[in-house]
């Protein structure tokens, strides 16, 4: 009976700071808008940075895995030894496979890849490989970060002449992603500053109007995360409805985005690898309403707090 | 029981509000607190509130001493519920009716809707304003705005009334309607404090009177009255 009557008060008390909420933000209604605004912008560019780093980390893992590391053996060694050190090297944890390339095939890729236009230069080597030293085995690695250590790991092994392996064919990427994030950081910590800062000034203006209510209330006995709860609430309901309204933009635009890319420059296919729509905002919305909420609750929980004890 | 026991209260800029105070008033007491501006009545009612603290002694209500309790926390909000204020100048929101200011005190309690409905209505017509639950208060003369204020520290049923000079913005006649309903809360059992410097008023109700002057008690007495030295 104690129990159920406490829940009901609880909730009472509960529906009251949400009404309370709600009307305070249909009192201050442009500074309000502001607010949201203000989050909205910031939420939209965290959500634009957010889709470019989590695609270009995608492409960065994508064109990795691609890229083997070449291992090349000293000349004098045996088909036997060749074949042990192959064993050796797919006994280690982070190598998922390796492929021996012969020298005829390493040939057959050399002049793919340089001859393909011109195949009457290379008819001169028909019976002479000039890769007749270069067998080789292309090892792939389980995960992209362990490549370095197996490379050089590689080079300790007796017998390798060489290992060759690209840091990386995606290093440019890499760097492209690391200068968006590096922007994106500043960009957004710079909105996340004014948002609060907005926030803050809305709290305080909505403390403003309701000061005497807040006084009488104290007089009456309100405890203070009574009258704090409130304000709490409006800074919440600004920064979530601050957040929602651009991720749903970002959705459409990434959408949109995507498709535009996909038919115009189609020829790219093969490096521009887009993550799915659904897989960018089901790591962004919850983010991305985290950080509206955030920055409602900062806002307006310090501000309050700051101004009760005035 | 209300008791100050050698209570002094000194302001930042050194002003000296009360002077070692001492006084008890017991449960159920009527008691005027009269003096003109600058005697030390209204930090009289602020200390009582624990809206400041005093400088030395100790202030004790129902045995809780009010030195002894934290700020942060609940202890200050629990402690004023055992309290009603009522103020010269009502302190009504103007943007809600009557019920809804009277309903206030009981949502800060967080009492339940049917409850707040229940206690609302029935205190309404204890003050005689019934009728106006959905007036708002540029609509009710000063008395009945008063009545609303009086209605608002009564619905949760306090220990203590306070009155900070009631009666201020109000004609005689009104003036004397609303010492009769405080009159009429005492009797049900509610310890009523008033401040006021109504001398007119003051001895014409017979009622204890503490008479502060300059910071100190400078009279106590039974169905006594209160020589406005202005005047």
């Amino acid at each position: 009976m104690y129990r159920k009557a406490n829940i009901r008060m609880k909730a009472n008390r509960i529906i009251y700071c949400i009404r309370q909420g709600v009307q305070s933000i249909r009192r201050n209604g442009l500074f309000s808008l502001a607010s949201v605004v203000t989050i909205a912008a910031c939420v939209f560019l965290f959500g634009i940075f957010f889709s470019i780093v989590l695609n270009l980390q995608y492409m960065v893992k994508q064109a990795e895995s691609t890229v083997g590391i070449s291992v090349f053996f000293d000349d004098n060694l045996t088909e036997d030894e060749i074949m042990g050190l192959g064993e050796t090297i797919q006994r280690h944890d982070s190598v998922a496979q390796i492929v021996y390339v012969s020298p005829e095939e390493a040939w057959e890729r050399y002049k793919e890849r340089y001859f393909a236009d011109y195949p009457e230069l290379a008819e001169g080597f028909e019976n002479d490989n000039p890769l007749a030293d270069s067998a080789s085995y292309e090892v792939f690695v389980t995960e992209v970060e362990q490549q370095d250590a197996v490379a050089q790991w590689l080079q300790s092994l007796p017998g390798i002449r060489r290992v060759k392996y690209s840091e990386l064919a995606a290093g440019g990427l890499e760097k492209a992603n690391q200068l968006i994030s590096l922007v994106s950081a500043g960009l957004i910590l710079i909105l996340l500053v004014v948002a609060v800062f907005l926030i803050s000034n809305t709290i305080s203006l909505a403390y403003a109007v309701r000061r005497e209510e807040i006084e009488i209330m104290k007089w009456l006995g309100a405890t203070n995360a009574f009258v704090r709860a409130p304000f709490v609430v409006e800074g919440l309901m600004i920064g979530l409805v601050g957040a929602a309204i651009p991720l749903l933009a970002v959705f459409f635009l990434y959408q949109t985005v995507v498709r535009f890319v996909m038919d115009r420059f189609g020829i790219l296919l093969s490096v521009l690898k887009f993550l799915p729509a659904e897989q960018v905002m089901a790591l962004l919305i919850p983010v991305g309403l985290l950080l509206g909420a955030g920055i409602g609750f900062m806002g307006s929980f310090f501000t309050i707090r700051k101004q009760l004890k005035v | 029981m209300i008791i100050f026991e050698n209570v002094s209260k000194t302001y930042e800029k050194g002003t000296r509000a009360i002077k070692n105070m001492n006084l008890k008033i017991r449960p159920g007491e009527f008691v005027f607190v009269c003096g003109r501006s600058g005697s030390g009545k209204s930090t009289f009612l602020k200390l009582l509130l624990k809206e400041v603290e005093p400088t030395s002694g100790r202030i004790l209500v129902d045995d809780q001493d009010l030195g002894k309790m934290k700020r942060r926390g609940k202890a200050v909000p629990l402690y004023r519920r055992k309290l009603g204020v009522v103020f010269q100048d009502f302190r009504l929101l103007k943007d809600r009716n009557v019920y809804e200011n009277v309903a206030l005190a009981q949502r800060v309690v967080a009492a339940p809707a049917k409850d707040i409905r229940k206690e609302v209505t029935s205190i309404l017509t204890t003050v005689g304003l019934s009728s106006k639950y959905k007036s708002y208060p540029a609509n009710l003369s000063g008395g009945e705005q008063q009545r609303v204020a009086i209605a608002r520290a009564l619905v949760n049923k306090p220990e203590i009334l306070l009155a900070d000079e009631p009666t201020g913005n109000l004609d005689p006649s009104n003036s004397q309607e609303i010492m009769n309903l405080l009159e009429k809360v005492n009797e049900m059992g509610t310890t009523v404090i008033v401040v006021t410097h109504n001398a007119e008023l003051v001895n014409r109700m017979k009622k204890r009177v503490i008479t502060m002057r300059r910071g100190v008690v400078a009279g106590d007495v039974q169905e006594g009255e209160y020589q406005d030295e202005s005047e």
